[in-house]
């Protein structure tokens, strides 16, 4: 790329590795996507054909038809709702109250505490799989949905204390402050003036929970051993194969109903996300 | 949303057990569902812990015995030196990719700026174990199509060829597959840094007759380095602990091929049912990445120390 400007001919074609560049990207991208996507809809006979078709020449819903009514469909995408959004609620209301008194109030601890949660946030949770095993099963909550709800809750917390505080920094405390002299509570200034502010950090958390808990599967697979009952998505998508042989229709049509909330989800709110994320998970 | 002014809580009249009460919850959570059973691994790894003890109780504690069985096991090294490999490529493909789809996204035109990001944030969104399918799809030995473009492209050689049963290929997609699912994380975080780079600064470093490489190496580089390091540290982490992808795809195979150290404590563990060599893999798991937590913090507290 050179540094001159040069007339707009030039220019233009100076654009064009560029645009190859990023026409480049967003194939690499989205074809995997693409292909999840169209191998769904694709009769067997196109799918079991040695040469491939970039767009299928038919189109069938029989796969999401034999994904949907394959065993406890139904049941594990009801557990795996339950699950995620208890985690995370739960994560959204312990930590709304901890960012509120890091980021508002003064006491001593406070530095240890922000120091303890941007510590446990690099926690690497998947070693411990084992005592989280051993723990519930002496308590009695091996296999079951709560046991979940509290694991995802554990991964979720610090991350969302760390984002929180980061989005409740960037509100001035003078506005509360204002409020108060107005009358107002401290709770009620909280309520009225800082929470609305607050939204779309809210809403990036709770999006980083649910992605975190509806895809999480370690746990989910070493914890839920006996009652098969309470299996959730990631985990029943990874028996699907052994379950139906062969059947990557199927298999594809599973993945994509089972992708589509987090894709919906996260396409709609990308906005919050990405500066949600750039204002409370990395810069602190 | 940079906070630029240092936020002081407000001072006066405030309830002594108030904040206390507020962090309570949270910090009851960490310390039942992280510290403890943190401190209940360290435990086992201590003690002589299989299936008998798992299921009778009164495990017999037997001090440092199961890291000198771990560490006198050449197939651990083999694992570690794999881990260290794993992390490595894959961390480099990925600061190298995501860096340059960074600097390209600042330079495209605003639709297909929304275009690139509208794909990147579409790749994130698509969970682990969808992708691993998918990607376990695309590399089928018969109907993926990976194999049919290969050979399409004249490569004979891939007409039928089983990925998952060469150690090096199936390490190979697992590469591309971690790296086709942290670039997007990585890139968008580094866009956004860039955007915060002053247009002025590369006005006058181009006035000042400075090619492209030259800016990037130093303006543009040296202002977003906080960012970049941090990326850095985190794609480290979570590249040494990747273990859903690996788990589902080849459970560690063919052979030890892909059996990288998170893949080893399970094995170890529950499949092996050596409770206590599991819970010690994982600690010299966490040893090494506190290593690398060790610079995540400095770097953390340089940008943010003063917040708090």
């Amino acid at each position: 790329m050179t540094t001159t400007r040069g007339p707009a001919p030039r220019r233009a074609l100076r654009g064009l590795p560029l645009r190859l560049a990023a026409a480049l990207t967003v194939t690499l991208c989205l074809f995997p996507v693409y292909w999840m996507v169209t191998s769904a809809f694709r009769p067997s006979r196109d799918l079991q054909s040695y040469e491939p078709r970039l767009i299928p020449d038919a189109w069938t819903f029989d796969h999401f038809r034999t994904a949907v009514q394959a065993d406890g469909f139904a049941l594990f995408w009801r557990n795996s709702v339950l699950v995620t959004l208890g985690a995370v609620l739960l994560s959204l209301v312990v930590a709304l109250g901890a960012a509120y008194a890091v980021a508002r109030l003064r006491w001593r601890g406070r530095r240890a505490f922000m120091l303890a949660v941007f510590i446990a946030q690099m926690a690497p949770w998947e070693s411990l799989v084992i005592p989280v095993y051993i723990i519930s099963r002496d308590t009695g909550m091996l296999d079951r949905l709560p046991t979940l709800t509290l694991v995802y809750f554990m991964i979720t917390l610090p991350f969302t204390v760390v984002v929180l505080r980061g989005f409740l920094a960037g509100i001035p405390p003078e506005l509360e402050e204002a409020a108060q002299v107005d009358g107002c509570t401290r709770v009620g200034a909280f309520r009225r003036i800082a929470f609305p502010l607050l939204a779309p950090g809210l809403m990036a958390t709770s999006l980083f929970g649910f992605i975190t808990a509806w895809n999480e599967f370690t746990f989910a697979n070493f914890l839920i051993i006996k009652q098969q009952d309470n299996r959730t998505l990631p985990v029943w998508l990874s028996s699907f194969q052994t379950t139906f042989g062969t059947d990557w229709g199927a298999t594809m049509a599973a993945s994509t109903l089972f992708a589509l909330p987090a894709l919906v989800v996260f396409l709609a709110l990308q906005r919050h996300v990405t500066s949600g994320l750039t204002a409370g998970g990395v810069k602190g | 949303m940079p906070t630029t002014a240092r936020r002081r809580p407000p001072r006066g009249r405030r309830p002594a057990l108030g904040p206390y009460l507020l962090v309570a919850p949270a910090v009851l959570g960490m310390l039942y569902l992280l510290l403890y059973p943190f401190g209940r691994a360290l435990l086992i790894s201590l003690q002589d812990f299989r299936l008998r003890e798992l299921i009778r109780g009164h495990a017999e504690f037997v001090g440092l015995r199961n890291y000198q069985t771990l560490l006198g096991d050449p197939r651990f090294w083999e694992v570690v030196r794999r881990t260290f490999l794993f992390m490595a490529v894959n961390v480099l493909a990925i600061m190298i990719l995501s860096t340059l789809v960074a600097l390209m996204i600042e330079r495209l035109g605003r639709t297909g700026r929304a275009v690139v990001l509208s794909s990147l944030v579409l790749v994130w969104a698509v969970p682990v174990v969808a992708a691993t399918t998918v990607f376990q799809w695309l590399f089928h030995s018969e109907f993926g199509i990976v194999n049919e473009t290969l050979t399409d492209l004249g490569l004979t050689s891939f007409e039928g060829h089983t990925w998952f049963a060469d150690g090096g290929s199936a390490f190979t997609i697992l590469v591309v597959l971690v790296v086709w699912q942290s670039v997007p994380f990585a890139a968008i975080t580094l866009y956004s840094a860039l955007t915060t780079v002053p247009a002025e600064l590369y006005e006058s470093a181009r006035l000042d007759g400075a090619g492209a490489a030259r800016v990037f190496r130093s303006v543009t580089f040296p202002l977003v380095r906080p960012i970049f390091m941090l990326v850095v540290s985190l794609e480290v982490i979570w590249t040494f602990k990747a273990f859903v992808q690996i788990w589902v795809m080849t459970r560690g195979g063919p052979g030890d091929a892909t059996t990288i150290l998170p893949v080893y404590a399970v094995q170890t563990a529950l499949a092996s049912q050596r409770y206590d060599l599991g819970s010690a893999a994982s600690m010299v798991t966490v040893l090494l990445m506190s290593g690398v937590l060790v610079l995540y913090f400095r770097q953390l507290f340089r940008q943010e120390g003063e917040h708090l």
